[in-house]
């Protein structure tokens, strides 16, 4: 067991891969000698060298359109996005191509690439620096989409990332790079699966599932209420696609009550998708409807205003009165 | 360019051969060996690669480019029948694409656009299976892998980058074969693409990428004049081969509808890229006398007067010419030549009709390469609704 913060965790993770499958390989901008923007990739050109860590030109559909020629020879690449908001430029290469390779040679090739991007807000950075573009990009099928919350997962999540054989997006919360956990290095434990729910705090009164950087929001709102004698389950999702609905299904035919919370702008975001089939699937088990908490429908504010667009505890805790007064 | 890439002399006949033209569509400086006239001319460094076609292989092309021609005819008609949903046809583009195709080697891997026809011939694609895709029954048709020649892409120059990746991935396979003295032939990697599709940021991606990474990889450009109803004129204003120069590797504009100039041309951006001395971008000047595809009108925007012209330069007439005069061909190999075109034909045309519909379970098994519950849920619900109509016929039978 050792203790280090999410990006380390993310870093020892690449660092495993890198040593365990000669095929992979990293390739963004600023990531060899600066080591990323956010340090996330530190020491590892000199570790491997820039043959398997490639300080790329600056061109965001370049570096994963040639991902995926390096995929279809038989290489694993690990792509990293600067910033969630410059991985448009490379939207296309992600929906048109690396999505739908598998299924236009029905089956024949695959192409197994990461994309690592760092995504969503609090860290009061400007224009495109904080965005949350899951949506866009789980409405693709053929992607898969998911994003840890916690040391443990970073670390193993994104080995099991790199082993998939279907293209990956893993989405890195960036205000959560310094968290600190506990790290297992010898078992993955449930991150075995990468791509299921995890029930994060048990409860009996209501349920709240959060991924990524509202995952500590979650469990602290879930904590606040217990103030209030309200006992409330906390489901970290980690997988964005597929989405693990079996587990939050049965956590909500437990408790009846549902708050899905998500930095993206609430309309047309995952947690409307998560609402309408806990609906379908466990509608004589819901005492009130399903409540999101997200953004607004405004492009990402400027970060001095940031507080009052992000979901935070209260927040969640206002969701979570409404739910409970039905 | 730095002169250790190229072979000595090479550098200063390719600096004439790529000057600048006055314009895109007066091109004076093209590599060109067999002119219109049907007259072989020479050219100082790739007529000694010309000298390495022998009259077997001339007939070869010949037959090929009236074998690809002869398909697109028929499926052109196979289309306006109502048999395929579209077709893209590449009539005047022969020498471009049988000269190219036949410059590469097995190893070596091809990304075509959508248009490639005649190098899917050449790489032994069943032609049959390169239907499928407009006929509505796939996305894509073959197996890439058995032929080195990868699936149609429709969204334009997506492919140049996959290209330049694969061939990263082949320079680094290439290198770890030389640490194990393998003797695995070495490889280079071809792009094709549009003119139209040259103005695409992932065009020009593609060449930062390869340049930067020396890739092994041949871009080959075909100028066709027009993209759908849109001339050259609005996507460059120097000639396409020039733009090699800016990214730091050769460019050759080349007679496309030459197939020994064509052929010369690429067997040496070919070895180039091989021997490990970086990217080349081939132009080959030609055009496409009919329409861009089935559902284009060309008299909308453009003269007849100027196909007309093109006609006159036609790629298989001046092969014959030249066959003919050389001695190397008869009235009897032409002949053969026709025949096995019908025969080809009438293959195409029945293999078409019995191209089989897939059922739609087969695309429910492979969006994913791994088990995926969303997938299975979908699945699970189709099979019950599709039941269900299955078990109201057995009631009302
Ligand atoms: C990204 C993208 N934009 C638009 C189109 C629609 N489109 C199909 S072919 C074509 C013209 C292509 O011209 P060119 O690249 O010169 O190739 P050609 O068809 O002439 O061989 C266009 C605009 C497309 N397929 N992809």
């Amino acid at each position: 067991m050792a203790t280090m913060t999410i990006a380390k965790a993310i870093n020892e993770g690449l660092r495993a891969t890198l040593t365990k499958n000669p095929k992979s390989l990293l390739m963004g901008e600023d990531i060899g000698h600066l080591g990323g923007v956010y340090r996330v990739t530190d020491g590892l050109i000199k570790e491997f060298g820039d043959d398997r860590v490639l300080d790329t030109p600056l061109a965001e559909s370049g570096i994963v359109g040639t991902a995926i020629g390096l995929a279809l020879r038989g290489y694993s690449p690990v792509c990293e996005i600067q910033f969630d908001g410059f991985v448009y430029p490379a939207f296309n290469q992600i929906t048109t191509q690396l999505a739908k390779i598998h299924a236009r040679s029905l089956g024949k090739l695959t192409v197994p690439v990461v994309i690592r991007i760092p995504y969503g807000g609090g860290i009061g950075s400007i224009e495109h620096h904080s965005e949350s573009p899951e949506a866009l990009f789980a409405h693709t099928a053929g992607l898969r989409i998911i994003s840890p919350s916690n040391a443990h997962d970073a670390y193993w999540m994104i080995q099991k990332a790199v082993e998939c054989k279907d293209p990956v997006i893993f989405f890195e919360p960036k205000r959560r790079y310094w968290l600190k956990g506990d790290v297992d290095v010898e078992s993955p434990g449930l991150s075995e699966d990468p791509f299921k729910a995890h029930v994060v705090r048990e409860g009996t009164d209501a349920t709240i599932v959060a991924y990524g950087p509202l995952v500590p929001v979650a469990l602290a709102a879930a904590n606040a209420a217990t103030e209030d004698g309200r006992s409330v389950e906390v489901i970290d999702l980690r997988s964005i696609s597929p989405l693990d609905f079996d587990t939050v299904e049965a956590s909500v035919k437990k408790t009846g009550r549902l708050i899905v919370a998500h930095e993206a702008p609430t309309f047309g975001g995952i947690g409307g998708e998560i609402a309408a089939r806990i609906s379908e699937r466990a509608f004589l088990h819901l005492e009130a409807p399903v409540i999101r908490v997200g953004g607004f429908h405004m492009p990402y504010p400027v970060a001095k205003v940031e507080e009052d667009y992000l979901p935070d505890i209260d927040k969640i805790l206002e969701a979570l009165d409404r739910s409970l007064a039905y | 360019m730095g002169s250790t890439q190229l072979p000595p002399g090479t550098e200063e006949s390719l600096a004439a051969t790529t000057a600048l033209a006055a314009a895109p569509g007066e091109a004076t400086d093209m590599v060109q060996l067999l002119g219109p006239d049907g007259t072989l001319g020479s050219d100082p460094i790739f007529s000694d690669y010309a000298k390495r076609i022998d009259p077997e292989k001339l007939r070869v092309f010949y037959t090929d480019m009236a074998k690809i021609r002869r398909f697109d005819q028929e499926s052109t008609a196979l289309q306006r029948q109502g048999e395929l949903a579209l077709w893209v046809p590449l009539t005047g583009q022969e020498a471009a694409q049988i000269g190219s195709g036949h410059a590469s080697q097995p190893q070596d891997y091809i990304f075509p656009t959508y248009r490639e026809h005649g190098v899917a011939l050449v790489r032994n694609v069943d032609l049959a299976e390169l239907l499928k895709q407009f006929r509505g029954v796939s996305n894509g048709g073959w197996d890439p892998r058995e032929n080195n020649f990868h699936l149609y892409t429709l969204v334009l120059a997506a492919q140049t980058l996959h290209a330049v990746g694969y061939a990263m991935g082949v320079q680094r396979d290439q290198k770890a074969a030389a640490a194990s003295d393998s003797t695995d032939p070495k490889a280079a990697v071809m792009a094709y693409f549009g003119d139209g599709a040259s103005s695409e940021g992932d065009v020009h991606e593609s060449m930062v990428f390869a340049a930067s990474y020396n890739a092994p990889v041949v871009f080959f450009c075909q100028n066709n004049h027009w993209a759908i109803s849109v001339p050259t004129e609005v996507q460059t204003k120097v000639p396409l081969s020039n733009r090699a120069k800016g990214y730091g590797f050769p460019g050759i504009r080349v007679d496309g509808n030459d197939v020994i100039a064509v052929h010369a041309v690429t067997e040496w951006a070919l070895e180039h890229a091989r021997e490990g001395r970086g990217p080349v971008l081939i132009e080959a000047y030609t055009y496409r006398v009919g329409a861009h595809t089935t559902a284009d009108d060309p008299t909308k925007y453009r003269e007849s007067a100027e196909e007309a012209a093109w006609r006159e330069k036609d790629p298989l007439d001046r092969l014959e010419k030249y066959l003919r005069a050389e001695g190397l061909a008869d009235d009897a190999f032409f002949d053969q030549v026709k025949a096995d075109g019908d025969e080809l034909a009438k293959y195409v045309r029945s293999t078409t009709h019995g191209l089989e519909v897939p059922d739609i379970r087969q695309a429910f098994a492979s969006v994913y390469a791994e088990q995926h519950p969303l997938i299975a849920e979908e699945l699970a619900w189709f099979e019950e609704y599709s039941a269900g109509f299955e078990s109201d016929q057995e009631a009302s039978n």
